[in-house]
């Protein structure tokens, strides 16, 4: 069934004088190019891309497609993603021309839908995080973190404070002390507890007046809830530091527990998660930010207002971090969280929370039965196993690896392995909440033949995908980054 | 409830073998005074049916490109895209997947990954290409951020003032906290001179940041300008049109050692400015300060050629604090429609689409200066976009008034420029017409104000 060119690179069907499209005529009175662009301006060699007819082009890209697992084909527990079903009616509305089509410096009273649109996005980010005000502009996850330690840094200044230091688990995302280090910060990692929980006395250790920020992630990576957030918020707000919420993780609260009200001053949302903007084989995302009354002024510029009865951009924000991005921000991404929140309202929110807590619990009944799950048998919206005792029990010294790979086989995306780096051989399951009991059943038992099998078989798994066990060490050391003719 | 599959006995089958007795109490982890306990006060829901209708009423509201004549650019283009992109793009198996970590069954997205890297490398002459960043601003301060780390200089970065406003604007934000000075080189009659970024160029300056075509549509003299960067022991970084490329000389050609640019030019639309393309390019030698993802080529057990995320010891996800950068998610898909954009373009395709922005800006220039109303500002060489001055001065009403009969005409350039507000940027893409270029002419001719209103 596979079409034998399908690994065959574009540059390498290109045949000269084969064209994919035609573009008109000139219609307006031509000029020789020297007369429009001086000569030392242009480049004498003629421009090198591949030629190709559309079929071609057509064909080439669908059967790459077809190497993919996806969403839409499979399931795809992939931790700390929330790899959960993409709308189909939100990529129709995505695409409506009057939101798809506007330039972003068309005169505001041409834009009155968009920036209703904006604005009541802001209302909505901001009730459900429980944080009154909304910046949009951030274009990833990890590009919130950075606006947000970004305005941290700006507040202390306007305090008379200097303060250098954030404090992040050691079960936190890589983007915040990565992020932290971007805004200028000193990183230090705090423990957590065996219970997988912070360590309230290393957090008391490392308290004192140089700590600007905290980033927690509630529920953390190992799909816990840190029940004493409020007493760490207090701490932290105690020796006048603020709380950051990474929001990666907000699909497992909506609508029952809000950041503003376990203490957050800041936080980010992942629209391409909880909202289920489509993660686009890697991007794009976005980053809103929502963040407290006193951190307000400092948002990120400009923010969407309502005034003498017209929506306007707020360009006016004298202690404003400024711009973190061109533009307003990821607006295609926010569209489609418009109406995934439109959508579900109030009791579908919480559904969804309800119901994703639900699987993810449901699921770890069922693989508590053939992995370790050392952190109790009960979780929010995610959990964490670890394959280390197959180290031993099978022979197989990467057991979290090979176990993802011979899961490839089955039919499954496999979990994130290796994070959080808290746990040995750690499998990191998000099942959300739009699969059915039948498909985790379908993968528990999966993983439990795996376990079963021969330690061989794991090893070189996958042993029906396209390619298996790429040698990642041979791309590092002999780095081919491009095609090139010879 | 749209896209939950639980039926009541589902539930009730789970709660069981979990051994919760109901839902309320898998929350149990989180405190009671922690939770909301009332509905959040959002819009109650909205079927499929009752939701196309909000938004088609939203996107009505709006002018846009079919139902108005956009002359807008300044980073964000009305370009034409072919089909075959949106089709591709399309595809549940590309947009609803992630980050290829699982490289056996992500071969779809590494390939088109590796074909965009090297697409970008064809059409800049770069050595390398990443996988993407964000957009054309972060993208200008993370290459001010590598030119810091590859040259071991922190000291001062040197910036055009004629490279994007915005762009200047994020790179302040990014370097508000970091001890590097922003230098900011003023413009004369449209481009930099040289000789005063000869005199702003010192030892401790890490790099030269120059847009060509800049925010005006005009050349820069990006070769003169790198050569005084190299001789001080700073790095050339430019930003670049990459319509423009299929003429203008390419910035690998100029010894430029980072190159960046906004690429929703190439097969995205414009979305109210966002999400779009960072492309990012470099020379060989800087490739493990690149920020981002990159795929690389390998062979797999069996020997058969594959690709995989390579170089990932520069990201955050391993690196934490000491990473390149915090970027995780990127712009997959845009990347992808820039790779089907480029192969469905081909040489020819981009070539005639860049010889028709340049012959209509200058077509669109000479008709709008027609009218005594209207001169053009600066005198370098433009591709496809020009300043044009309101002699009036009378830009935002002037503006209003082409809105008004569904015509953008051009960008006030006074929120940036003090020197410039009595101007506004024109720009005409290959899918501007003679007619719709008269019509505008026509329309900023015949506009009211100045003295025959006063009259």
């Amino acid at each position: 069934m596979r079409n034998p060119q399908t690994s065959t690179l574009l540059f390498e069907l290109s045949r000269s004088g084969r064209r994919g499209t035609r573009l008109p005529k000139c219609d307006v009175p031509e000029l020789p190019l020297q007369d429009l662009l001086p000569a030392p301006a242009c480049s004498n060699q003629p421009l090198t891309l591949p030629e190709i007819a559309e079929p071609d082009v057509v064909r080439h890209f669908t059967n790459l497609s077809t190497l993919n697992m996806s969403v839409d084909s499979h399931f795809y527990p992939l931790g700390s993603c929330t790899m959960k079903y993409n709308a189909k009616r939100n990529e129709r509305m995505a695409a409506l021309p009057g939101l798809a089509h506007l330039h972003p410096y068309q005169p505001t009273s041409t834009l009155q839908g968009m920036l209703q649109l904006l604005y009541e996005l802001q209302q909505m980010l901001s009730e459900i995080s429980g944080l009154p005000a909304v910046s949009l502009q951030p274009a990833a996850g990890a590009h919130g973190e950075f606006a947000s330690l970004m305005m941290a840094a700006a507040y202390f200044q306007d305090r008379g404070e200097s303060r250098n230091t954030v404090l992040t688990p050691d079960s936190a995302h890589g983007t915040n002390p990565a992020s932290a280090s971007m805004a200028g910060f000193e990183t230090i990692t705090i423990k957590s507890t065996s219970a997988g929980l912070v360590d309230m006395d290393d957090l008391q250790r490392h308290l004192d007046d140089r700590i600007a920020v905290f980033m927690i992630t509630n529920p953390n990576t190992l799909g816990l809830f840190e029940q004493q957030v409020e007493e760490i918020a207090t701490l932290v707000h105690q020796q006048g530091g603020l709380i950051y919420l990474d929001g990666a993780n907000m699909n497992a609260i909506l609508g029952i527990s809000r950041p503003g009200d376990f203490g957050a001053d800041m936080m980010h949302f992942n629209p391409h998660k909880t909202f289920s903007g489509p993660h686009g084989g890697g991007g794009p995302g976005a980053g809103p930010i929502c963040v407290s009354e006193a951190l307000e002024p400092f948002l990120p510029s400009p923010v969407v207002c309502y005034q003498q009865g017209e929506y306007q951009l707020d360009l006016d924000r004298p202690l404003s971090i400024g711009r973190v991005r061109s533009f307003f921000g990821s607006v295609g991404v926010l569209v489609r969280s418009y109406c995934y929140i439109r959508s579900h309202g109030p009791d579908g929110l919480k559904r969804i929370a309800e119901n994703a807590v639900l699987n993810a619990n449901y699921l770890l009944s069922q693989v508590e039965q053939v992995l370790d799950v050392p952190h109790g048998n009960r979780c929010m919206h995610e959990f964490v196993a670890s394959a280390e005792r197959l180290q031993k029990e099978m022979n197989l010294p990467r057991p979290a690896m090979d176990i993802a790979k011979r899961l490839l086989d089955y039919g499954f995306h496999p979990p994130t392995v290796y994070f959080p780096l808290t746990v040995n051989e750690s499998i990191m399951i998000e099942p959300t909440e739009t699969e059915s009991k039948e498909t985790l059943d379908l993968f528990a038992e999966a993983l439990a033949c795996i376990t079963k099998e021969d330690p061989q078989l794991l090893e070189h798994a996958p042993h029906s995908t396209p390619v298996s066990r790429p040698d990642e060490v041979q791309a590092a050391r002999q780095t081919v980054m491009k095609w090139t003719a010879d | 409830m749209p896209y939950v599959l639980n039926t009541t006995d589902d539930q009730r089958a789970m709660l069981d073998a979990i051994g919760a007795g109901s839902l309320e109490e898998l929350f149990e982890m989180i405190p009671p005074s922690l939770q909301l306990g009332r509905p959040l006060d959002i819009p109650l829901a909205l079927t499929e049916m009752e939701l196309a209708q909000v938004m088609g009423a939203l996107s009505e509201k709006n002018l846009h490109v079919e139902n108005a004549v956009s002359f807008l650019g300044g980073g964000s283009y009305d370009h034409f895209i072919p089909a075959v992109v949106d089709t591709i793009a399309g595809r549940g198996e590309f947009y609803t997947s992630y980050t290829p970590y699982q490289p056996e069954v992500s071969q779809g997205n590494l390939q088109a990954m590796f074909e965009y890297q090297s697409l970008i490398c064809q059409l800049t002459g770069m050595d390398v290409s990443n996988a993407s960043l964000y957009d054309g601003g972060s993208a200008t301060a993370e290459a001010a951020l590598m030119a810091i780390s590859a040259t071991r200089r922190s000291g001062r970065v040197v910036v055009a003032e004629s490279v994007h406003p915005e762009y200047r604007q994020v790179l302040q934000t990014y370097f508000a906290n970091l001890e590097t000075e922003l230098v900011t080189i003023p413009v004369t009659d449209g481009i930099v001179d040289p000789a005063s970024i000869e005199q702003a160029v010192d030892e401790e300056t890490a790099c030269v940041l120059l847009q060509s075509p800049n925010f005006f549509g005009c050349i820069e003299e990006v070769e003169e300008i790198t050569r005084i960067a190299h001789k001080a022991g700073a790095l050339g970084c430019s930003i670049f049109d990459p319509i423009s490329l299929a003429i203008l000389k390419r910035p690998g050609e100029m010894d430029v050692d980072i190159a960046v640019a906004e690429g929703q030019s190439l097969g995205s639309p414009m979305l109210y400015g966002g999400p779009s393309l960072g492309i990012m390019t470099c020379r060989e030698s800087f490739v493990r300060r690149l920020p981002g993802r990159i795929s690389g080529q390998t062979v797999d057990r069996h020997g058969n050629r594959c690709w995989v995320l390579t170089l990932q010891t520069r990201e955050q996800h391993i690196r934490r604090e000491k990473a390149t950068s915090n970027i995780c998610t990127n712009q997959g898909l845009f990347a992808l429609r820039a790779a089907v954009y480029l192969a469905t373009m081909g040489p020819q395709g981009l070539l005639e689409t860049a010889m028709l922005c340049a012959q209509k800006a200058h077509y669109a220039a000479d008709q709008i200066c027609q009218s005594d109303r209207f001169e053009r500002v600066f005198d370098a060489p433009v591709f496809k976009e020009f300043v044009i001055r309101d002699l009036w001065g009378e830009v935002a009403p002037l503006l209003e008034h082409a809105a008004s009969e569904h015509i953008l005409a051009g960008i006030p350039l006074g929120n940036w420029y003090d020197q410039l507000a009595d101007c506004f940027l024109v720009t005409t893409t290959e899918k501007r017409t003679r007619e719709e270029i008269d019509r505008l002419a026509k329309c900023l001719d015949q506009a009211p104000g100045g003295s025959t209103d006063n009259a």
